[in-house]
């Protein structure tokens, strides 16, 4: 996929995110968790658990396991790789990832 | 093979698990057991008297007797054997036949031929109805006296001042403890019994017992001299149960008790004996570790299993009798031809430490230790396995002076033979084996070795064996966090405050790596709470909290949040109760109430969370901290402003003490209760925190928990004022978020403690770690400063904004879906879910 096919969606200001946090922003009908690491690093996962059918992967705690960055579910702690949405305890419960850039301080999400 | 056990204590007992472990099939097993009730702790009897139940006591796993298919006859007494038929006949008549029989009847109470000794209120102390027999007549009396300065003799003293009787204590040697103990430590024993205000009566011989004047009896000695008392219990030793045996005509011993050999054969090679009632080598043991050697012995002789055989015990023991340590190690009267002994006396903190040696000093033979017995485990192993005494034997029981090292034992210097608990047999190779298939913390090892697990005197050593092992085996003893900190909770806690750590970067720049992770971050958190108790959601700290934490209630499974106001000690007007009704009904909310005695609230989406808080604050309520390892209810009963057996005020003390430590970060959630009477209708023994009203003031326990491991809080001082109370609950409180691991409750952190309960009282109430100002002052802090989060989470609006379901839209979240139960909303599951929105989409 080139960067051609996709609608860039603003959804925010960058500082609408805590450093360290997440939140959920709407993207169509579509439930995205966006991630602020440190100052300036964002990534964008879904944000419904494919465990449970519920939309709270953006209240999870960010963190790294070895190099990886990841989120922990609220609910039961399972990670998630926040560059590729991969579930590092049970792959088959992974999510997808999505793009997301910042341009003079908004958040924008890309959706194909 | 039909098995027939007469008697059904921890030794029979110990038989039948023994039996169900060798697996022997085909075996038809009845045991009888002469008392209402199945085998119970003998051991810890006393007990008893501090709140535990029949039930708490019980030494039988849940599911034995269905398991194993052993059938258990309870009020069943064997009154006679015939070994011509192979049969047992009970006191009912009932014929039993059997192929092979053991006896398991253990001993009865020796009660002296005094003239009176079965007058009304003259007890024997053995078992649980002598028990509840003796608590009816202790509501009844003021002074109490126990016949007989034994072991035994003095936990039953101890049980009578437990009843708040005035206890007396009649001894006929020239000093207590007899047996065990030797002249100079009789006499510091004696000084400490009295010290804690009992009577101690020495060389005294009881001749008749008569009416009193000022009280029930009168015990007159030989002397002419005598006592007045309202009740008596006879300790005075005890005899094997041999009646059976005799009336069979089994050998019979010298002193009493069924002559076995060393497959523990009486003389008939199809009866068995084990336990108390049984003869070894002219020698009855009293104990329950020999018993339950010959228990082990007995159950693989009759599976077939050969090579086991019981040697004789080693009958040293180690006991704490009223706060006091006792110990006592081989020849501790120093019988042995030429032996030489080193003694150690403290008068002022009352220590006697007594050493007997070989005639050539290179061998321990004996030891007596009263006091403080933190030497026995060494002593012990040094004397049973013959290891050779450093050149300067003295300093191992000589007080160390600063930073000097005790001549330690070295665990290195064992055996893998070297028997580490006694209780259940376990041996320093066992323990080494199973730290090397992963038992490694102390909790594990006890769950699957059972070191440790029964009197617990053990545990230091097994510690030390483990940890040996361990670093043998190249494991790393290691307590890191996880990978962004090399440092366990409790040296996060010093850097922490030692080094003014007011954030997480701060605290990751100086003492971590990476950006940390879903363990470091609570558990900063929490530590930066506990110490400089600022604003959990302040920009620098939210991004640690985690989902509870963040938004201040307690996520539920569809991703709502419940609400719980704060009601201190379950106290709540009926304004407050109506404005919760009103708020629950204003926002569909599901109403409970728990088990913290408070009403819970669920169903609340993130953006709801701050309305609902802003109507419950107006009406005057505050966060409840259910969302947080901190705080939670102190649970009470109404006590004496309303109940007619009330002591004292509990509701009034509970709202205090709820509001003195709500909103204090704790390494896992805390939970207090507050009786106003014994009986303990709050069940505060079940909690972090209990405290019961007494006739003198408050009783204090501690480390108690209800949930997956239930344990009983243990009782930490007595009859304090509110004013003691307080301070000491202030010390045991920080000293556990100083020192506990992360969601390590108070329960496992007591258990994991070296040198357990003792080791606590020493640091809290004798300040043994001169901490204590420290850890007042640093609990005043966290009072002094509390705020209720949700006022300035709803007051801030930066913090307000939080509190969306969506950064970009003011949409519901539609995976919350309800349907109605009961009358009440509940999460809808997953088929229901799934019907809503094609209903939705339909619409």
């Amino acid at each position: 996929m080139t960067t051609d096919t996709l609608t860039w969606t603003a959804v925010c200001a960058a500082d609408d995110i805590l450093p360290n946090t997440g939140v959920c922003a709407l993207v169509g009908n579509h439930h995205v968790a966006i991630f602020r690491v440190g100052d300036s690093q964002f990534f964008a996962i879904d944000n419904v658990d494919p465990k449970t059918q519920v939309s709270v992967l953006s209240r999870g705690l960010v963190g790294n396991l070895g190099d990886r960055i990841v989120v922990a579910s609220p609910l039961y702690k399972h990670h998630f790789d926040l560059r590729t949405g991969e579930c590092l305890e049970s792959p088959e419960l992974s999510v997808r990832a999505h793009e997301v850039r910042t341009d003079s301080g908004r958040v924008l999400i890309a959706t194909p | 093979m039909k098995i027939v056990v007469v008697g059904h204590g921890m030794v029979g007992h110990k038989f039948l698990e023994s039996l169900a472990e060798t697996g022997l099939q085909d075996a038809q097993v009845t045991v009888l057991c002469e008392e209402p009730r199945a085998a119970y702790d003998r051991v810890h009897l006393s007990e008893f008297f501090a709140g535990k139940s029949a039930d708490d006591l019980s030494v039988v796993e849940p599911g034995f007797f269905e398991r194993t298919g052993f059938s258990l006859r309870l009020a069943a007494r064997a009154a006679s054997i015939d070994r011509r038929a192979h049969t047992v006949t009970t006191a009912d008549g009932e014929v039993l036949p059997y192929d092979k029989l053991v006896l398991a009847t253990g001993s009865s109470p020796f009660v002296p031929p005094v003239p009176g000794r079965d007058r009304p209120h003259c007890f024997v102390y053995r078992t649980i109805e002598d028990l509840e027999a003796m608590k009816a007549s202790g509501a009844k009396s003021k002074t109490g006296v126990v016949v007989g300065g034994g072991l035994l003799g003095l936990e039953c003293a101890k049980a009578l001042r437990d009843m708040g009787l005035d206890t007396h204590v009649v001894e006929f040697a020239p000093r207590l403890m007899a047996v065990q103990v030797d002249e100079g430590g009789g006499r510091v024993l004696r000084a400490k019994i009295e010290d804690l205000g009992l009577h101690v009566h020495t060389g005294r011989n009881t001749v008749e017992i008569t009416d009193g004047a000022t009280a029930r009896h009168r015990m007159v000695f030989a002397d002419g001299t005598w006592l007045e008392t309202d009740m008596i219990v006879f300790s005075a030793g005890i005899r094997p149960r041999d009646e059976v045996a005799r009336q069979c005509v089994l050998a019979i011993g010298p002193r009493g008790g069924v002559v076995i050999d060393s497959e523990c054969r009486t003389s008939d090679h199809n009866i068995y004996a084990v336990g108390e009632c049984a003869s070894w080598n002219d020698q009855t043991f009293g104990l329950v570790a020999p018993g339950y050697d010959m228990a082990r012995v007995a159950a693989k002789h009759i599976a077939g299993q050969s090579g086991a055989a019981f040697v004789g015990a080693d009958m040293s023991t180690k006991l704490k009798l009223m706060g006091v340590d006792v110990a006592s190690i081989g020849d501790a009267q120093g019988k042995t031809a030429n032996s030489r002994s080193y003694q150690y006396i403290d008068e002022v903190k009352q220590i006697y430490k007594k050493i007997v040696v070989s005639p050539d000093g290179k061998q321990l033979l004996g030891a007596v230790l009263v006091g403080n017995a933190d030497e026995y485990g060494t002593l012990l192993q040094m004397a049973l396995n013959g290891i050779t005494l450093p050149e300067s034997p003295e300093f191992l029981i000589l007080p160390s002076s600063d930073g000097q090292a005790k001549p330690g034992l070295g665990v290195d210097a064992l055996p893998d033979s070297a028997q580490i608990c006694s209780c259940n047999n376990v041996t320093k190779g066992q323990i080494c084996a199973a730290v090397c298939e992963g038992a490694t913390d102390i909790g594990k090892l006890k769950a699957c070795t059972k070191a440790g697990a029964t009197c617990g005197g053990c545990v230091p050593l097994v510690t030390q064996v483990m940890k040996f092992e361990m670093k043998k085996q190249g494991m790393e003893v290691n307590n890191h966090l996880c990978e962004h900190f090399a440092y366990s909770r409790q040296e996060m806690y010093h850097l922490i405050r030692v080094g003014q750590i007011k954030t997480f970067d701060d605290l990751l720049a100086k003492h971590g790596k990476g950006l940390g992770c879903d363990i470091c971050k609570p558990t900063a958190a929490s530590i930066l709470a506990s110490v400089w108790n600022d604003f959990v959601l302040k920009k620098e700290l939210a991004g640690l909290q985690d989902s509870n934490d963040y938004y201040l209630g307690n996520i539920q499974k569809d991703g709502s949040y419940s609400v719980v106001p704060r009601m201190p000690g379950g106290e709540v007007t009926p304004d407050g109760l109506i404005a919760v009704g009103t708020v629950a009904k204003k926002y569909g909310l599901y109403t409970k109430v728990t088990g913290g005695a408070r009403v819970d609230m669920f169903g609340a989406r993130v953006e709801q969370l701050p309305l609902i808080w802003e109507e419950l604050i107006a009406a005057g309520f505050e966060s409840g901290h259910a969302y947080g390892k901190s705080l939670r209810t102190v649970k009470s009963c109404v006590g004496s402003t309303w109940c007619r057996y009330g002591v004292d005020d509990s509701v009034g003390l509970a709202v205090e003490l709820e509001n003195r430590y709500k909103g204090l970060r704790a390494p896992h959630k805390i939970k207090f209760g507050v009786s106003g009477c014994t009986r303990e209708c709050a069940e505060a023994q079940g909690k972090d925190i209990g405290v019961i009203a007494t006739e003198k003031g408050w009783n204090l326990y501690v480390c108690g928990n209800g949930g997956m491991k239930p344990r009983h809080a243990e009782l930490f001082a007595s009859d304090l004022s509110k004013a003691d109370l307080i301070k000491l609950i202030d010390r045991v409180l920080m000293f556990y978020v100083r020192t506990a691991d992360r969601l390590q409750r108070t329960s496992t952190w007591r258990d994991n403690m070296e040198g357990g309960l003792g080791y606590l009282q020493n640091v809290i109430l004798n300040d043994s770690l001169g901490l204590n100002a420290e850890l007042e002052a640093q609990m005043q802090h966290v009072v002094n400063t509390y705020q209720c989060e949700w006022k300035t989470a709803v007051t801030d609006p930066e913090v307000r904004k939080r509190f969306r379901s969506f950064v970009n839209s003011d949409k519901k979240d539609e995976h919350i879906v309800f349907v109605e139960e009961r009358g009440q909303i509940r999460p809808a599951r997953p088929e229901e879910r799934a019907e809503a929105a094609l209903d939705a989409t339909q619409a």
